[in-house]
């Protein structure tokens, strides 16, 4: 991968100048589209900007330095990670990466539910602890299924490359995989099934209580950085082919990644919040038993 | 009203357009608590002027009041004040916190509100209608948004 390309991928297309308005975007479609399906009218598809310019124009609250410097800190280490893991996804065919981007990226994801935990336990509420400790263990009984997957992947490709994972992965393997990740994709969305560690009323946003003003702004943009990114990642990985085209490539990343919002958007409003326990019993008795299937149909597939 | 230049014009626009709402029950009877709420139903729809009931007082913009503040909520309600990030803007919904309705006079009622805490906009009623609610916080909104000014001095 040459210098030039990867500053590219980095800060155009699948990276930063794509993926801010672009999570707008989706943010704003899933809040336009769920208040249709519920019949109201619900907010112009820019509300998501809107909000994001309210906050970054509210004075901040008086907090010592040190402590501002710190909450600050986690959401801008998660918008870093974020358009980091953006600049690694395979869109185009040309793209091989290097060997271990995997690990990378798959660190570069776990960063945010990482950072808001921390950031739940240094607001020091009760609220933002509860949050933290909930998302602490959702992102722990997701990541098992979602590495799992990931690992049986990248045993049937035998490559630690993005690129190739997507590619070269058979598709008996490939399917169970891919559907445990889009099982996990709505918890690490913190979704509405699965949206108990940011719960607006019984744990007031969780880790988020004490964000105030800009402070939320930058963990609004680091969401809208998540929702392309995850579902980019699972795009990417999902869609085994590349024309080769860049522009067809491009189009069909982004029109599968609009259509995977609104599937999110239809569960969201479909559903009602889960209790801790459903929620983890839910992700070890189907997505994990689909990672399982395919991990050993990944080993079956070795030995020809 | 004086043009500061094409950013102030589009964080007015973005106050207009986006406010979150932080709802405090003083010892309301659940009356006035219950029309705020439909006005989210789909029926009336805030979310359509980008208004959303938020569950930290940190992120909110709008501090909607309702009940005569009882001696019990006077404390909580002044802690929950200070904790709105400026500029921020206080609505009274119902008779209750404008001038402590039928409560008036007992030893354990704190108000009216503005004995307390300023107050912006009144929407007077028992319970008042969701259209009037939605029209008191419209005109919190329109007063938020043109606040460009220094904080008032409690938060420093």
């Amino acid at each position: 991968m040459n210098l030039l390309k990867a500053l590219a991928a980095l800060l155009i297309f699948p990276g930063l100048l794509y993926a801010v308005p672009m999570g707008w975007l989706m943010l704003g479609i899933e809040r336009k589209l769920r208040a249709k399906l519920q019949r109201r009218i619900g907010p112009p598809l820019i509300q998501p900007f809107y909000d994001l310019v309210k906050l970054l124009a509210k004075w901040p609250l008086p907090r010592a330095a040190g402590e501002r410097a710190l909450l600050a800190f986690f959401p801008v280490l998660s918008i870093g990670a974020m358009i980091g893991a953006a600049g690694l996804l395979p869109v185009f065919r040309g793209e091989s990466g290097f060997a271990g981007d995997i690990i990378l990226l798959v660190g570069l994801l776990e960063i945010p539910p990482v950072c808001m935990v921390l950031a739940g336990y240094a607001s020091r509420s009760i609220y933002g602890e509860v949050g933290a400790n909930r998302e602490a263990a959702l992102d722990i009984s997701c990541n098992i299924p979602f590495f799992t997957a990931l690992i049986a992947m990248a045993a049937s490709a035998q490559s630690l490359r993005t690129a190739t994972i997507a590619i070269a992965t058979p598709w008996p393997v490939r399917l169970a995989a891919v559907l445990a990740i889009l099982i996990c994709l709505p918890v690490k969305l913190r979704l509405n099934p699965f949206s108990i560690a940011n719960a607006e009323q019984e744990v007031l946003a969780g880790p988020l209580v004490e964000a105030d003003g800009r402070l939320l702004a930058l963990w609004e943009i680091c969401e809208a950085l998540e929702w392309v990114v995850l579902i980019g990642f699972v795009v990417t990985i999902g869609i085994p082919s590349r024309t080769g085209q860049w522009w067809i490539d491009a189009i069909l990343f982004v029109a599968a990644s609009l259509v995977l919002v609104m599937l999110l958007t239809l569960l969201a409003s479909g559903t009602a919040r889960l209790k801790i326990r459903q929620a983890t019993q839910l992700l070890w008795r189907s997505s994990f038993v689909l990672a399982t299937v395919s991990l050993g149909s990944a080993f079956l597939f070795r030995g020809n | 009203m004086k043009d500061y230049g094409f950013l102030y014009r589009l964080v007015e626009r973005a106050r207009e357009r986006s406010a979150f709402l932080f709802h405090f029950n003083a010892g309301a009877c659940n009356g006035c608590d219950i029309e705020l709420i439909s006005c989210l139903t789909p029926r009336y729809d805030v979310e359509q002027y980008g208004i959303k009931l938020e569950g930290s007082p940190r992120h909110a913009d709008v501090f909607v009041v309702s009940g005569p503040i009882t001696r019990a909520t006077r404390a909580p309600l002044e802690a929950v004040y200070k904790q709105l990030p400026d500029p921020k803007v206080v609505v009274a919904i119902g008779s209750c916190p404008a001038t402590a309705n039928v409560f008036c006079g007992s030893p354990m009622i704190e108000g009216p509100l503005h004995q307390i805490i300023p107050v912006d906009i009144y929407v007077p009623g028992c319970p008042p209608r969701p259209m009037a609610i939605v029209e008191g916080i419209a005109q919190a909104i329109h007063k938020l948004a043109s606040t460009h000014s220094a904080p008032s001095g409690e938060q420093r």
